[in-house]
């Protein structure tokens, strides 16, 4: 392939002032090509990037100021659980919306960890409104609802992971509301409960 | 014991078949790579089990890092320079053309407007060397706040594209305040759905998407 026929078949006489050009062999060494060829292959594996990144899909609700206030859904206490995301990754989780001031809700601290971490708890209030709708407590419409309230002092990275858990506890209904002061005040007590 | 002789042979070897291989496999990756847009700030995000790939045209990409500065850009240079365009009359930024086509070749922008007639002026190194100490582009609860710019980069993304998938690349590590910011900005323009681009993670046993997926799975 790399060859050409060099032998010039026949060939006529030259002349006798023509020098006679000295037969040089067509054969190239190819060694040094297939090196840059290899290296090149080299280069462009590592920069091509097969693996593409992975998005997620989020739907935040629908927001509208003219709403007026008897047409919102009003959320039942029952099938809310409520989870607060704070500092060094910490949960605090309590059932309910914690809508009565008088009355602090039962704050639980835990993490994103696979053992009785937040995934316990959600799977526990899921199965909780899945016995209360088998009961007749709850109409069947009712789904087990999350509500995620990450404070200042949370991360992103918090946020991803409780949206994760979503998916992965497959909760239909959920919403990121801003935290209201009193819930922080409940962090406050419950970090000075506990010594932290 | 007679020794076995064996014929020397040349060592040279055709080359040939080998080369053909050689540039084969590159052209193959040649044409497969797609390099990586440069990008202002490294972002680490985080985890999650969604396997929902990033569309490859029509992005928005909104880069936030550690420290909470936000970057924006969009794919198509054509449809950048459409956007300096309007940024340019919506703001009165009296950008010149050569200016103009900068910004459609550029990278994430993370400048406010008052100093990007004088970024775009830069040639391509210090812009990038400019964009390392860049403050982000100011972002607002409220939309309608001037000070809110980020509002602006979207709007007017917005107009010259509508088909744009808005995508959130934040680091893990930055605050909530700073995405907090973001989400009400998309939602004081009624944009509602986004995406939050994650890496890829193994999806726990014995929960319910875990169960899903299997069931899935098992079904093919």
């Amino acid at each position: 392939m790399a060859e050409m026929d060099t032998s010039s078949g026949g060939g006529h006489k030259k002349g006798p002032g023509v020098k006679k050009g000295k037969k040089l062999s067509t054969r190239i060494d190819l060694t040094p090509m297939v090196d840059l060829g290899f290296l090149l292959i080299t280069f462009f594996m590592f920069t091509t990037t097969l693996a593409k990144p992975k998005t997620m899909e989020i739907n935040m609700p629908y927001k509208d100021e003219n709403l007026k206030e008897e047409e919102k859904n009003k959320l039942k206490a029952s099938v809310a659980l409520t989870v607060l995301l704070s500092k060094n990754h910490r949960v605090y989780y309590y059932e309910g919306i914690g809508d009565d001031p008088n009355m602090a809700p039962d704050l639980k601290i835990t993490g994103f960890k696979s053992k009785d971490g937040i995934r316990d708890a959600i799977i526990a209030k899921k199965k909780m409104v899945e016995g209360m709708k088998r009961s007749g407590a709850l109409g069947p419409k009712d789904e087990a609802t999350v509500l995620i309230k990450p404070d200042t002092t949370s991360t992103y990275s918090d946020l991803v992971n409780m949206l994760d858990e979503m998916n992965i506890n497959d909760i239909k209904v959920y919403a990121i509301i801003d935290i209201s002061d009193i819930e922080q005040g409940f962090i406050r007590e419950t970090e000075a409960a506990s010594g932290q | 014991m007679p020794k076995a002789k064996l014929p020397r042979k040349s060592t040279n070897i055709d080359m040939t078949a080998m080369c053909d291989v050689a540039f084969l496999l590159l052209t193959f990756f040649m044409l497969a790579t797609k390099f990586k847009p440069e990008e202002p700030v490294v972002v680490k995000t985080p985890s999650s089990i969604s396997e929902i790939p990033l569309p490859d045209a029509d992005i928005m990409l909104l880069t936030v890092d550690t420290k909470g500065r936000i970057f924006f850009s969009i794919d198509n240079k054509v449809k950048r320079k459409a956007l300096i365009e309007d940024v340019n009359y919506e703001r009165d930024l009296k950008l010149t053309e050569t200016e103009k086509n900068a910004f459609a070749i550029g990278p994430s922008i993370g400048i406010r407007f008052d100093q990007l007639k004088s970024y775009l002026a830069l040639s391509g190194d210090k812009q990038v060397e400019l964009q390392k100490e860049a403050p982000g582009i100011p972002v607002d609860t409220s939309v309608l706040s001037v000070n809110n710019e980020l509002a602006q980069w979207v709007k007017s993304a917005r107009n010259t594209n509508p088909k744009l998938r808005i995508c959130i690349k934040a680091d893990g590590e930055a605050a909530y305040p700073h995405v907090k910011k973001i989400i009400r900005t998309l939602e004081g323009w009624k944009i509602f759905k986004f995406n939050l681009i994650t890496n890829l993670k193994a999806v726990p046993a014995g929960t319910a998407a875990y169960a899903e997926r299997n069931k899935v799975a098992s079904k093919e």
